[in-house]
């Protein structure tokens, strides 16, 4: 029995994630990689909610909940006082689904990257603002439905590359992630932890109830969504471009059959969805070998 | 620009002549906090400027983090001061109304953050001149708030409330005209370091981020609990209305400048009485003495502090006056000015008050003169006044 | 201001499952795949894992990943 990622827990069971959440396990990796001398700061989304209600917490390091917008101010906040409390050595997380970071947080973001203020930035992104009950947001991909964005009238505008935005704050690094890929994802986070500077992580997160999936499918599509290069593995580290081979890519509907937030698309839909991805990931790796 | 007598502090008082604005920089300086994060904006500039330019010449030691608005400026604090270390920002107008959701935030928190409010009318029409309604409508938000009068008491409030606050563990407002008093030199004695040291240990919060003592901050409650997190909160304020004057006690004790939570002027046996908050104080001053000179009993309540309301001492002041007239620079559109609306209601229940009367004067900066004042108080004395007026109005 | 300091461990979410995981020992190699990817952080890492059911939520996917097929989804609350 040999394990490939550190064997110390920093969250607790009983919580009240849904059955099969990805943002649960993202966590889980994420201060695996960090250990317990680490803050956490979560703005409102699923966390917010699944880390358990007064008085009990489903972390077993210190956390502070904050407002929807301010993961990345309040963070940067948090660092600055550790930093003249002479504990610079504590690593700061700040938290935040896709609602907190492409849409209403994504001005703190901004500001942060900017400043390159010293923490780590994490977005679990499950596609839509699914704590209060599966609503489109910016980083809802082309095609969905969500409860704002009903089949009949699904997402009409494609995901929003945030990765791209991070990138051209000129961040010292910024890294997307897949739970299917644990070992990756810790490498990654550690990667950051051992930089000075605000560091992006992106992970995406399937949700079962949002994406409409039975739960033991989590795994498998976090892995398709890498394997068909809708969410492609990649780093950008000082502005060099390293993107994660994974083989020939498999053909997006292979990803999207899964997923009853995709069942009503077209033929053609599939296929603009397809001509995008395709584009897209050409796109990245010529940023790979200009950059 | 360093000031003259600026670098002359060896534990020897400075008196120095400056803007309400410097002040504020000064009295923060003093304070050590550990982060000051804020957003620039008119008549609220130079607070930060200073601040930056005392940062960059190492005379304070702080981690000043230049935020992209004024919401984020708040939630950094919220950050640092949850973390343990004493936190300083300032703003004015619009920027407190981006912040408003922030300081419920603060104030929930129980975080002892303390700001500098440049009190500017809001928008639009734009202007940036002297208006009370911007710090008026955070009445609820569970900041502790503060009326000054002149340059002085804002060096001294500030410093006092780091102290007020981390007691009752409440964030602090402190508010002064924009202008009148953010721009306007007046002689200031600026303590020596060492002793507001004295006076304001080192910030050490029972609760606080910790890794030795991993907590979670404002999880989610129920109806089960969070009624009596409110209640404490409540509680916090009626302790805040014994720390305020106990500090302004210590505070006469270190420095010589004694303040309380409402302060009288002449009122023991006046039958007309004045109540007014910020730099209008001054006038109205003015005002009384220029009355008493012409035999009739005026007297001044200054309103210092808005949160919490010093309902116990009104009623202590108001029993023996014949009229109270309530000078408000701000307006609650839909009904009156915000002063005049919180005395009277403080007041509702006493059996002997005065008539009470609410003058809004002076909105968007305009000026309230001695004459004003003597203008007001013959209208009342002449029956020529209503209940709510608006002062000045031009035809 | 809730300050929260009990951990989720006092709730017993295993009462949540509709399916319960079984583990076929003579199948399992202990690739600790399952360990690995369990959200809920309810299979030890032993030897040979075990799944704590007072928290599991039988979300399966234990069971979708083992490489050998060597768990099992049953329709029981065990």
């Amino acid at each position: 029995m040999k394990l490939t990622i550190p064997q110390q827990e920093l969250v607790y069971s009983g919580n009240a994630a849904c059955q099969g959440c990805a943002g649960l396990l993202a966590m889980r990796y994420c201060l695996k990689a960090l250990g317990d001398k680490t803050i956490v700061v979560v703005p409102a989304c699923c966390w917010t909610v699944l880390s358990g209600a007064f008085p009990a917490t489903a972390f077993n390091v210190p956390m502070f909940h904050t407002a929807f917008e301010t993961a990345a101010s309040c963070a940067c906040g948090v660092k600055a006082a550790l930093r003249m409390q002479g504990k610079d050595d504590i690593n700061v997380l700040a938290w935040a689904g896709d609602g907190g970071t492409f849409d209403i947080g994504i001005q703190a973001l901004s500001g942060a990257a900017e400043r390159n203020d010293d923490f780590i930035y994490v977005c679990y992104d499950n596609e839509a603002y699914m704590n209060t009950g599966i609503q489109r947001s910016s980083s809802t991909p082309y095609g969905a439905a969500t409860s704002t964005t009903p089949s009949n009238m699904f997402k009409n505008e494609y995901k929003k590359d945030i990765d791209s935005i991070l990138a051209a704050h000129n961040i010292p690094y910024m890294a997307t992630a897949s739970v299917a890929y644990p070992e990756d994802l810790i490498k990654k986070v550690q990667t950051a932890n051992s930089i000075r500077g605000l560091k992006f992580i992106h992970i995406i997160a399937p949700c079962p109830p949002g994406w409409r999936y039975p739960s033991e499918k989590t795994i498998a599509l976090s892995r398709l969504a890498v394997l068909t290069a809708v969410f492609p593995l990649y780093e950008v580290k000082d502005g060099k471009y390293t993107v994660r081979k994974t083989g020939d890519k498999k053909p997006v509907a292979e990803y999207i059959k899964h997923q009853g937030r995709f069942r009503h698309l077209k033929k053609e839909e599939i296929e603009y969805i397809q001509a995008e991805t395709d584009k897209r990931f050409e796109l990245l790796l010529k940023k790979e070998q200009l950059l | 620009m360093p000031e003259k007598g600026d670098k002359d502090d060896r534990g020897k008082r400075m008196k120095l002549v400056i803007t309400g604005n410097h002040a504020a920089a000064y009295a923060a300086k003093l304070c050590r906090p550990h982060v000051i994060s804020a957003y620039p904006i008119t008549p609220q500039t130079e607070v930060v400027e200073k601040l930056a330019c005392m940062v960059a010449d190492g005379e304070l030691k702080s981690d000043f983090i230049k935020v992209e608005s004024e919401h984020s400026a708040m939630a950094a604090c919220i950050g640092a001061s949850a973390a343990g270390s004493r936190s300083f920002t300032a703003t004015s107008s619009q920027g407190l109304a981006l912040m408003h959701e922030m300081l419920f935030w603060a104030a929930n928190s129980r975080l002892p953050i303390v700001m500098i409010n440049v009190n500017r009318a809001m928008a639009p029409p734009w202007t940036v001149w002297a208006d009370q309604t911007d710090s008026l409508a955070q009445r609820d938000t569970g900041w502790m708030q503060f009326y000054c009068e002149d340059n002085q008491e804002i060096l001294d409030t500030v410093i006092q409330a780091y102290k007020i606050a981390e007691k009752v563990s409440l964030p602090a407002m402190i508010s002064l005209d924009a202008f009148f008093l953010s721009h306007t030199s007046e002689a200031v004695d600026v303590p020596p370091q060492a002793d507001v040291d004295r006076f304001l240990p080192e910030f050490n919060p029972e609760y606080k981020l910790d890794i030795n003592n991993p907590r979670a901050f404002g999880g989610l409650v129920t109806a089960e609990w969070y009624y009596e997190f409110r209640y404490k909160i409540h509680q916090a304020m009626q302790d805040a209305k014994r720390e305020i004057n106990t500090v302004g006690k210590e505070y006469a004790k270190s420095f010589g400048r004694k303040y309380s939570l409402i302060e009288p002027y002449k009122a023991d046996d006046a039958d007309f009485l004045f109540a007014a908050s910020g730099s209008m104080v001054s006038v109205v001053r003015d005002a009384v003495d220029k009355l008493r000179k012409a035999q009739k009993k005026a007297g001044l309540i200054k309103m210092r502090t808005f949160r919490p309301f010093p309902k116990e001492e009104l009623i202590k002041l108001v029993p023996g006056a014949k009229n109270l007239c309530v000078l408000d620079r701000n307006i609650s559109l839909g009904n009156e000015g915000i002063f005049f609306t919180e005395i009277k209601a403080a007041l509702a229940n006493i059996k002997a008050k005065p008539m009470i009367y609410g003058f809004t004067a002076g909105l968007g900066g305009r000026e309230v003169s001695v004459n004003d004042v003597m203008n007001i108080a013959k209208s009342i004395e002449t029956h020529k006044a209503a209940e709510f007026n608006f002062y000045g109005l031009k035809k | 201001m809730s300050v929260s300091s009990v951990p989720t461990s006092v709730n017993k979410t295993g009462g949540w499952r509709v399916l319960t995981p079984v583990i076929d020992y003579d199948k399992c190699i202990s690739c600790m795949i399952c360990w690995k990817f369990c959200p809920e952080i309810c299979i030890t890492a032993e030897d040979k894992p075990k799944i704590i059911l007072e928290y599991c939520k039988g979300c399966g996917i234990c069971a979708f990943e083992c490489p050998k097929k060597a768990i099992k989804m049953i329709e029981a609350k065990g």
